[in-house]
């Protein structure tokens, strides 16, 4: 089936299996291979990639279902030679090891930074009127979907405190 | 190595230590770094997809798979009665081979759940998965084949060997002692539930395959490749280059690799297979259960008179693996009469195998609480019990430690957590609806060291590569390797470049048993001793030189130049003129037998404060810190990292994480990451680690031990003795969950 994705900015007209998961279409079809498959049910995060604007797993949901959307993947947030504010504070912070799950803890955290300055509370927010806080609880509930078995929390904590602090 | 000529203990340009970022950073973070399933080098990829038997042993009875060789894009449809014929499992016919054949599909038996079944081969992944549920495989389970894994007493056998310690009377011991512990502890299946599921790429160019794979060495699947394919191991191109974690369960080759290089053999095209999450579960390995008494014999005082730690932990029917929870506790407290121990149940279960600080992460969730319930019968500060009981030389066998500096790791952490205003007795504090307490433990594993070598090459533009087949699966030996190149040399970090993961490169031992470090790293700092060798003598022997006619012997290497005197020269311009296709030098590291009469461990002290929320049970850590001691540090940002990882392993090993056996089929029950809990970012808080100022000269060249697994042994016993000191209740059946701490606040409130 034919459909048409914006991905980084780039339009691109795809023939997909109607199977197709999102993820595989990114990693397989169009060679973004910066999206991770982890889990495959979105039970990890690792394949978390921003669909206009807002953070999804992208194993969960099919290709087909995002005809006309513009979606951002780790290689759309920065490069090598020139890193993305967030990607620099996940590497001064030493916010992974293997580096696996961590294009989708970037893309999570940009999605979840985004949510949190338009007010959306969470399960640790306190005040649900108030603008929301983000202390570490804040954080850490909000990144809970994307989980790291090497277990750099702690460090990938210190990261989004220190782009978010720097924005 | 005298330090005067040791540039890792001379530390010129401050190299050694320091915090930098990961060398390979940037491209994690971009996304860029390849893992083996997403390697370009050779597109067109064909897809593969694995099946698994669906009973714990027996044979397969009948097959069908016209329906799946029917379906659309399908390239290619395997069970044993079609695949590739392969040498038998075990098979080691090349000379030094490091790794046996690892046949798949090769004949009907089926020896664990989950066993691969057939393989499907298409052009895309939906394809293929989808042909895979239409393979029509009939099994017949062999009589008797179930598991009676909630009885491992009664299936456990002695197994002798070097694991069993004995030393005085124990028995007499126990007898007579005025404060004893006789208690068991269990801890269940565990599984590594690395992020990236195991996946291999494989093509072939003529006679040779290029093999991309997960694995957390790259000389064993090398080896075990060639032996499979009946192929000379020099023909296998093995690369490992980026690995989504391994934590013991990527030490092997699984189907992955098999089959992904007889099926691009046979298709004449590249042929990648990962497992899925669920598959990992069973055609990998885990950590077994265990069952572990232990009993502690002591005076009045504390002094400890014996002790005696039993474990039993299972293994498949035709494997031996073994957790060797008790073998940690042959060198860890003083007491004049031991007894150490483990037997195996054998079952029809998946084979079990190493995860991350095997023995030691589950045995000291058993023996530091019973140190802890000691303390509490004593009357006595933990730390202090422990402090007593703190030996001159190993307690078993009498050999002197290279370094033993756990009673500093003690005191510093009990200082720095504010231990001494902690309350012994249990239930002491309320915040709100929580109990909050404290609890410690010590953390001892073992150090190793394995033969390595390294090869080195400095080019016309004064580029330090180093060049091994090693891995770096996440624990920052790209980095530290490139800070060792960098300060033997007196080149700028920036200068050096680190390439690992091929299987031509100069061989390393890999990344697990906490010896990756040592071992590549003595290796690469030889070579480049030997490479200042050379480029000395180029220098001194080159009339164009400002050093010509110089003493080598006097040779310094700094700032990027080779000083002698009050003479120096660019490396990059020596090189370019006098050597320009660049200068190469090799290095190795053996361990030296005088190694061995030394007992090398790491060490620390885990401080931990938890909430237990008294209508729920719910367990919270709300604090913690570790305080360790690892001989000389590489880099203090790297390593950290690895402790508060192996940190939260233990925590998730004290609250978190369990399997459970399906006996009907020899499986486990959790398959997935939702029914697994490994710790997630909401579970953790608090948490913070560091070392102690430490050079262990005995250990390597390089002075330093292995950090992979420090972190997680001792973890979870802080955390369990925690609980108890919060709520009162001890649970010895790990992990300690909701439904355990009700049941026993309830039978303490009534």
């Amino acid at each position: 089936m034919q459909i048409r994705l914006t991905v980084n900015g780039e339009p691109r007209a795809l023939e997909v299996d109607v199977r197709a998961s999102l993820l595989d279409v990114l990693r397989e079809g169009l060679a973004l291979k910066g999206t991770k498959k982890g889990c495959d049910h979105g039970q990890c995060g690792a394949c978390t990639v921003l669909v206009d604007g807002v953070r999804i797993n992208s194993c969960l949901t099919l290709a087909v279902m995002h005809d006309g959307d513009a979606v951002t993947t780790i290689e759309g947030v920065g490069t090598p030679e020139a890193l993305h504010p967030i990607q620099q504070a996940f590497l001064e912070q030493d916010a992974f090891q293997c580096g696996y799950c961590t294009p989708g803890q970037i893309c999570s955290a940009l999605g979840m930074l985004a949510e949190a300055a338009a007010g959306h509370p969470s399960h640790a927010t306190a005040d649900l009127l108030a603008p929301v806080e983000l202390t570490e609880p804040e954080i850490r509930e909000r990144m809970s979907g994307n989980l790291c078995r090497c277990s750099a929390y702690p460090q990938i904590v210190a990261a989004i405190r220190q782009a978010a602090e720097a924005a | 190595m005298a330090d005067d000529a040791n540039p890792i203990a001379l530390n010129r340009a401050g190299l050694i230590g320091k915090p930098v970022d990961r060398l390979e950073g940037k491209l994690k973070v971009s996304g860029t770094a390849d893992y083996a399933y997403e390697v370009m080098e050779k597109p067109g990829a064909a897809f593969g997809y694995l099946v698994g038997a669906t009973i714990p042993r027996g044979k397969i009875a009948g097959v069908d798979i016209s329906a799946a060789e029917a379906a659309p894009g399908v390239l290619l449809v395997w069970t044993h009665r079609n695949a590739p014929s392969q040498p038998a499992p075990g098979t080691q016919s090349q000379a030094g081979s490091q790794a046996p054949a690892q046949p798949e599909l090769y004949d009907e038996r089926i020896r664990f759940y989950g066993q691969t079944a057939a393989l499907v081969v298409a052009e895309s992944f939906e394809q293929a998965a989808a042909a895979a549920r239409l393979v029509r495989i009939d099994y017949e389970a062999d009589a008797g084949a179930a598991v009676v894994f909630d009885d491992m007493h009664a299936a456990a056998r002695d197994t002798g060997g070097d694991e069993e310690a004995q030393k005085g009377d124990f028995d007499a011991a126990f007898a007579s002692a005025p404060a004893v512990i006789d208690a068991t502890w269990t801890t269940p299946v565990q599984n590594h539930c690395q992020m990236e599921p195991h996946a291999s790429l494989c093509w072939w160019e003529g006679d040779q395959v290029y093999a991309f794979t997960s694995n957390q060495s790259v000389k064993r699947p090398q080896h075990a490749l060639g032996e499979t394919l009946g192929i000379d191991r020099n023909k296998v191109h093995l690369r490992a280059r980026y690995i989504g974690g391994g934590f013991g369960g990527k030490n092997n080759s699984y189907a992955d690799l098999t089959l992904s290089a007889l099926a691009a053999r046979e298709l004449k095209r590249p042929v990648k297979i990962a497992l899925t999450r669920q598959q990992m579960f069973h055609m990998t390995v885990h950590r077994p259960a265990t069952v572990q008494r232990v009993r502690l014999a002591a005076d009045r005082n504390g002094q400890l008179t014996g002790i005696s730690h039993e474990t039993i932990s299972h293994c498949a029917r035709a494997d031996r693996f073994m957790e060797r929870a008790s073998a940690f506790t042959k060198n860890l407290y003083a007491a004049p009469n031991r007894r150490i121990g483990h037997k195996l149940a054998l079952m029809d279960l998946p084979v079990a195998g190493a995860m991350r600080a095997p023995g030691e992460a589950v045995g000291m969730l058993a023996l530091e609480c019973a140190m802890d319930e000691l303390a509490e019968q004593l009357g006595m500060d933990p730390v202090d019990l422990r402090i007593l009981n703190e030996p001159d030389v190993d307690p078993t066998d009498g050999r002197p430690f290279s370094t033993r500096p756990l009673v500093r790791c003690l005191k510093e952490g009990a200082q720095a957590f504010g231990w001494d205003a902690r309350i012994p007795t249990p239930r002491h504090t309320r915040d709100g609806r929580w109990w909050v307490g404290t609890g410690m433990a010590a953390a001892i594993r073992g150090n190793f060291l394995l033969p390595a070598k390294a090869q080195i090459h400095i080019s016309a533009e004064g580029i330090v590569t180093v060049r091994q087949a090693m891995t770096d699966i996440g624990t920052g030996t790209y980095t530290i390797l490139a800070q060792i190149a960098a300060e033997t040399l007196g080149v700028p970090l920036e200068e050096v470049r680190i390439e690992l993961g091929h299987s031509e490169w100069a061989p390393a031992p890999g990344s697990g048993g906490s010896f990756g470090a040592a071992s590549a790293g003595s290796a690469a700092m030889d070579a480049g001793i030997n490479l200042r060798s050379k480029l000395a003598a180029l220098a001194v022997g080159d009339a164009a030189s400002p050093l010509h006619g110089g003493d080598p012997a006097k040779a310094e290497f700094r700032d990027g130049n080779i000083v002698i005197g009050n003479q120096a020269e660019a490396l990059g311009d020596l090189v370019r003129r006098a050597s320009p296709q660049g200068v190469d030098a090799v290095g190795a590291v053996t361990p030296d037998p005088k190694g061995r009469e030394y007992s090398q461990h790491t060490y620390g002290g885990h401080f931990c404060e938890v909430g237990v929320d008294a209508v729920t049970g719910e367990v919270r850590v709300r604090r913690m810190i570790g305080v360790f001691a690892a001989g000389r540090i590489l880099n203090h940002k790297t390593a950290r990292s690895q402790l508060t990882g192996g940190m939260i392993w233990g925590i998730g090993g004290a609250l978190h994480e369990e399997n459970h056996v399906d006996p009907r089929f020899g499986s486990f029950v959790a398959q997935d990451l939702a029914q697994y809990h490994v710790p997630a970012q909401a579970d953790i808080a608090g948490l913070d680690a560091w070392f102690i100022d430490e050079v262990d000269d005995i250990a390597n060249p390089l002075g330093i031990k292995g950090v992979g697994e420090l972190g997680i042994c001792g973890a979870g016993a802080a955390v369990a003795n925690a609980v108890y000191n919060a709520c009162g209740v001890r649970v010895r059946d790990y992990p300690i969950t909701v439904e355990k701490v009700l049941a026993g606040l309830q039978a303490l409130e009534g």
